[in-house]
């Protein structure tokens, strides 16, 4: 089933972004953080442009913005001139370093610039925390280069101590409705959580009519110190490099259990992140919760009519694709096609074990793959529908099918901040999403036109 | 509705005031340099303005690199090649049609603009070479598409680990037998985009202008610079055509590789973005003999002045009286559509920060609306886009441009054909028509602020100190203005609006603005539980 493709030379129409922009994001969610591109200043207007298009708020990302010249010469006096800007302009209590193609082809030495830096200023000078993390995009998709950020973050600042009750939650990379869920179930169960990171406002903030350079929200540089103190943490994504995590780093330095789970998407992930909690927090899953879970198997009751046996193409992120496949395998939808630009190896195992028993056929899946594979692949599947970002609209178009939008980015939509992929909730929306876009396009292409469906 | 215009519009603040404020928080390096980037229109109009100089590392800026000037503006949009871009998967992805130049297929089909083509480096390529991949993805397009030619692109590492995209190029060309050119257009070249603007020019100009002999019939322009965001292209050519003057090509908006083949044979070169192609019309006037004229085709009385010129140019009775009759209907519908709008936003400031040429075009836009432009700047713009091609002769090549090839170009002995004697050229150009641009300054009104590649420091002291009713940018700095609760428009993809050129495309902008300016939202910024303190201490305080 894990057909490996005939790997075509140029990758036409990806289905990955780049790793510095992963960690950019990354950044973007601890409290007072500027992310800060070592490299040339393109790579971070770019980038800026592209989340910001998804997002539709503020996204800064500070650049050296290196030159010829620095190419040859090595680019450390504009890295130290450019934090020292940004230190003096934001004053944020962090700088979140990311590098990128150039800066790790010269082979400039960040590590030892940020070192320098450190010992310059001390602690007394109350400047901020700087981080640094190693993210050419010629070695991982934007994924690698989220998770690398977390897993830099927490190596650089977490200290151990006395164990506390709080608990470490590593989403991965969701919407920031996603992470106001997240705090609302671990509220409702009365767990203490540092959420690391905390999107939820500094990518989906208020109107105002007065501009902060650095947005509210995000995890506190406080409470990302005390993570070596947590009592454990609650690690989503069945496709991450096992040791490399953030979560495994906590496990080995400070040996704070890591619960790693899927993301829960759909039902039983979230079943099984529901059971982490209520074996962490001593607690039974709270009423609210548990109704929810029930009105979403209800209308799954009431709505499968409209689209059980439906074959559906899925792609995106690994994490995400293999959540989505889960719930629409409940849903009792046909994932015909799995797909990821992500090379982490694990996404088909993920697949065969949450399509297992559900479906008859399990589905083709490939990594490694761009939108000219899926294509290909997609023509002889006549699939019904495709599940994913916004870059499936072409082939969307071509086959005549409707794109159901999840994930990022979303740049032909409004919304996809506030899009809840996650938990029972998260799964009511796509299952809802999903009928109603089957019933839409049935009605549009109907001779008569019913009103009733 | 919006914060309280009419009071200080009458006591806006003193520009050079402003000025000193802007950079007194800056470390005093910092403000020097920016000190000479930021200049108050004078009574005379004549201003000296810093520009095209290196951004300062950390400070937020809103331009990009060479190779976005390169692949992404000018190069990209020529939707009848396959573009690859040699590098990590990110700097294609970030290109893949995301400047909204649009572009329709021709008879034969050939269409790759949804297409984004990457060799997609990886870690053995840096250490090892790249070219090799290269190679096979270039013979892979060409095995799927079999397109007419193709482009190659560098990035920041494929330029680091030595790979010579230009070699390449000429190697695959005589290997396919079809044209492939590698554009060395790696990020860290330039101080901007605006490198990569040139390296483009230059490889356009060399590989695939005079490439067919095909004269046009009748009056046959060229537009250039002019990139079809929105569908801009096609509003300046239902007016063009409607005089009577067909486009043989544009660069590059909905442009051809055919097409631009046969440019050199046009009759006239129309500028419409200065900054990006001006290299394109003397290279072309220098060789072919095809004069050009600097028009502007954002803006009712702009773009009337536009065919003006061009009347002028051909100095062709039947033409001109076309072009009379076009601008009196045009402009008389025009005018009529965009009254009710013009009745809201009349006498409302504005501020544009964007791009080497839309900071200038869109405040004729913005005159006809009765709108006031209060501050200005490009991006990546050179003194000359600022004080006019006066200034050219005196302009230091500083180290950053030079490493940026200038070609030689000598007259085509064969196909050099001057379109105009050399009399009526002296008087067209002492007149202005062509060979001229006065650049954006003297256009603008004494006390209005230049800011030259602007940062959000100042962006933001700029709005603390002069609260515009709109500012004009792009998406990076947009959502920052409205935080603010300032309405901002986006001048590089139009907020998805569009087309904004020509006479309709006026009216289409007259809506947009109203709307962004007067639309609901911005009443519901202050929620009711907030505004009720405030009046009782009113209150408190008259009593």
């Amino acid at each position: 089933m894990n057909r490996e493709l005939e790997h075509a030379t140029s990758t036409t129409n990806a289905c990955k972004l780049c790793k510095p922009m992963g960690a950019c994001l990354a950044f973007r969610g601890i409290e007072g953080a500027v992310p800060f591109l070592h490299g040339s200043q393109g790579c971070a207007t770019y980038m800026r442009r592209y989340i910001i298009s998804h997002f539709n708020e503020p996204m800064d990302i500070a650049s050296s913005s290196l030159g010829e010249k620095h190419a040859i010469y090595g680019g450390g006096p504009n890295f130290r001139l450019g934090v020292k800007n940004v230190t003096e302009k934001y004053r944020p209590s962090l700088i979140g370093v990311a590098t990128t193609c150039l800066t790790e082809t010269i082979g400039d030495d960040v590590a030892g610039f940020v070192g320098e830096i450190r010992k310059k200023a001390g602690r007394v000078d109350g400047g901020p925390s700087i981080v640094h993390v190693l993210t050419p995009s010629y070695g991982g998709t934007h994924m690698e280069g989220f998770h690398a950020a977390v897993r830099a973050t927490v190596e650089q600042l977490a200290e151990g101590g006395e164990r506390g009750d709080r608990i470490n939650m590593l989403p991965g990379f969701v919407s920031p409705a996603d992470i106001r869920y997240l705090k609302e179930v671990l509220a409702d169960f009365g767990a203490e959580a540092t959420i690391l990171p905390d999107l939820s406002d500094t990518l989906d903030g208020p109107a105002l009519r007065e501009y902060r350079k650095l947005p509210a929200g995000g995890t506190s540089i406080r409470e990302i110190r005390s993570m070596g103190g947590s009592r454990a943490t609650i690690e989503f994504g069945r496709t991450l490099e096992a040791h490399r995590t953030a979560g495994a780093f906590l496990a080995e330095r400070f040996q704070v259990p890591n619960h790693r789970i899927g993301l829960p998407v759909g039902i039983r992930e979230t079943d099984r992140f529901f059971a982490v909690i209520e074996d962490l927090s001593g607690r039974p899953t709270p009423e609210r919760h548990a109704a929810e879970r029930g009105r979403l198997v209800d209308s799954l009751v009431d709505g499968h009519k409209y689209i059980f046996g439906l074959r559906a193409v899925v792609y995106g992120e690994e994490d995400l694709v293999a959540g989505i496949v889960s719930s629409l395998a409940e849903f009792g939808v046909r994932p015909v096609l799995c797909a990821s630009g992500g090379e982490s190896g694990l996404l088909a195992g993920a697949v065969h074990a949450l399509t297992e028993g559900l479906v008859d056929e399990p589905p083709i899946v490939r990594q490694g793959a761009d939108f000219f594979d899926i294509g290909e692949e997609a023509e002889d599947l006549s699939p019904d529908i495709i599940i994913g970002h916004s870059k499936g609209y072409h082939l969307a178009r071509r086959l005549g099918i409707p794109l159901l939008r999840v994930g990022f980015p979303i740049h032909d939509r409004i919304g996809g901040q506030r899009i809840v992929h996650l938990g029972y909730r998260g799964a009511q929306w796509l299952f809802d999403s999903l009928v109603n876009t089957v019933i839409a396009g049935r009605q549009a292409s109907s001779p008569v036109g019913y009103g009733y469906y | 509705m919006h914060q309280g215009s009419d009071e200080k519009r009458e006591h806006g603040p003193d520009p050079a005031q402003f000025v000193e404020e802007v950079v007194r928080d800056y470390p005093a390096k910092v403000a020097r340099k920016r000190l000479r980037h930021i200049v108050p229109v004078s009574p005379d109009g004549q201003c000296e303005i810093q520009a095209n100089v290196r951004t300062i590392p950390g400070i937020i800026t809103q331009r990009g690199c060479c190779y976005a000037g390169c692949k992404g503006v000018v190069i990209g949009p020529i939707a009848d090649m396959v573009h690859i871009v040699h590098g990590p998967i990110g700097c294609s992805y970030y290109t893949w049609m995301t400047r909204r130049n649009q572009a329709k297929p021709r008879e034969d089909g050939q269409y790759y603009l949804d297409y984004c083509f990457s060799t997609d480096m990886q870690e053995d390529a840096i250490v090892f070479g790249g070219e090799k991949k290269l190679k096979a993805a270039i013979r892979e397009a060409h095995e799927i598409f079999r397109p007419k030619a193709i482009s190659i692109h560098a990035t920041c590492p494929a330029g680091l680990i030595g790979d010579d995209v230009v070699r390449v190029g000429d190697e695959m060309s005589k290997e396919l037998g079809i044209p492939v050119f590698g554009f060395a257009c790696e990020g860290y070249k330039g101080v901007s985009q605006s490198a990569g603007h040139h390296i483009a020019n230059n490889g356009l100009f060399k590989h695939v202008v005079g490439r067919k002999d095909i004269p046009p019939d009748g009056y046959a322009v060229n537009m250039l610079g002019e990139y079809n965001i929105g569908g801009d292209a096609w509003e300046i050519e239902r007016i063009l055509n409607r005089c009577g003057i067909s486009i043989l090509s544009t660069f590059s908006g909905n442009g051809s590789f055919d097409e631009i083949a046969r440019s050199h044979t046009a009759n006239l070169n129309i500028i419409q973005c200065h900054r990006s192609i001006n290299y394109m019309a003397e290279m072309m006037e220098t060789k072919f003999g095809v004069p050009w004229l600097k028009g502007n085709f954002i803006g009712i009385k702009a773009t009337s002045k536009t065919l003006w010129k061009i009347a002028r140019f051909f100095e062709d009775p039947a033409l001109t009286q076309r072009i009379e009759a076009v601008i009196m209907e045009e402009e008389a519908q025009a005018g009529v559509e965009i009254a009710p709008y013009r009745g809201r936003l009349a006498g409302k400031t504005v501020a544009l920060f964007v791009g080497g040429s839309r900071a200038h075009h869109y405040q004729d836009l913005f005159k006809d609306l009765g709108m006031k432009v209060i501050a200005a700047g490009y991006e990546f713009a050179h003194r000359d886009d600022y004080e006019g091609r006066d200034v050219l002769p005196f302009l230091k090549v500083d180290a950053d441009s030079q490493n940026i090839e200038e070609l030689k170009v000598d007259k085509d002995p064969e196909r050099y054909r001057p379109r105009i004697d050399d009399e009526k050229r002296k008087r067209l150009m002492a007149e202005g028509v062509i060979s001229t641009y006065g650049g954006m300054m003297p256009e603008m009104d004494k006390g209005a602020v230049v800011i030259d590649d602007i940062s959000h420091h100042e962006l933001e002291k700029l709005i603390e100190r002069f609260k515009p009713d709109l500012i004009c940018s792009g998406i990076k700095d947009k959502y920052v203005i409205e935080k603010w609760g300032i309405p901002s428009k986006q001048l590089h993809n139009y907020d998805y609006g569009g087309p904004y050129a020509g006479y309709l495309g006026a009216v289409n902008f007259a809506r947009d603005i109203d709307m962004r300016v007067n639309g609901p939202a911005w009443g519901f910024i202050t929620p009711p539980w907030k505004k009720k303190p405030i009046l009782e201490a009113a209150f408190g305080a008259a009593a």
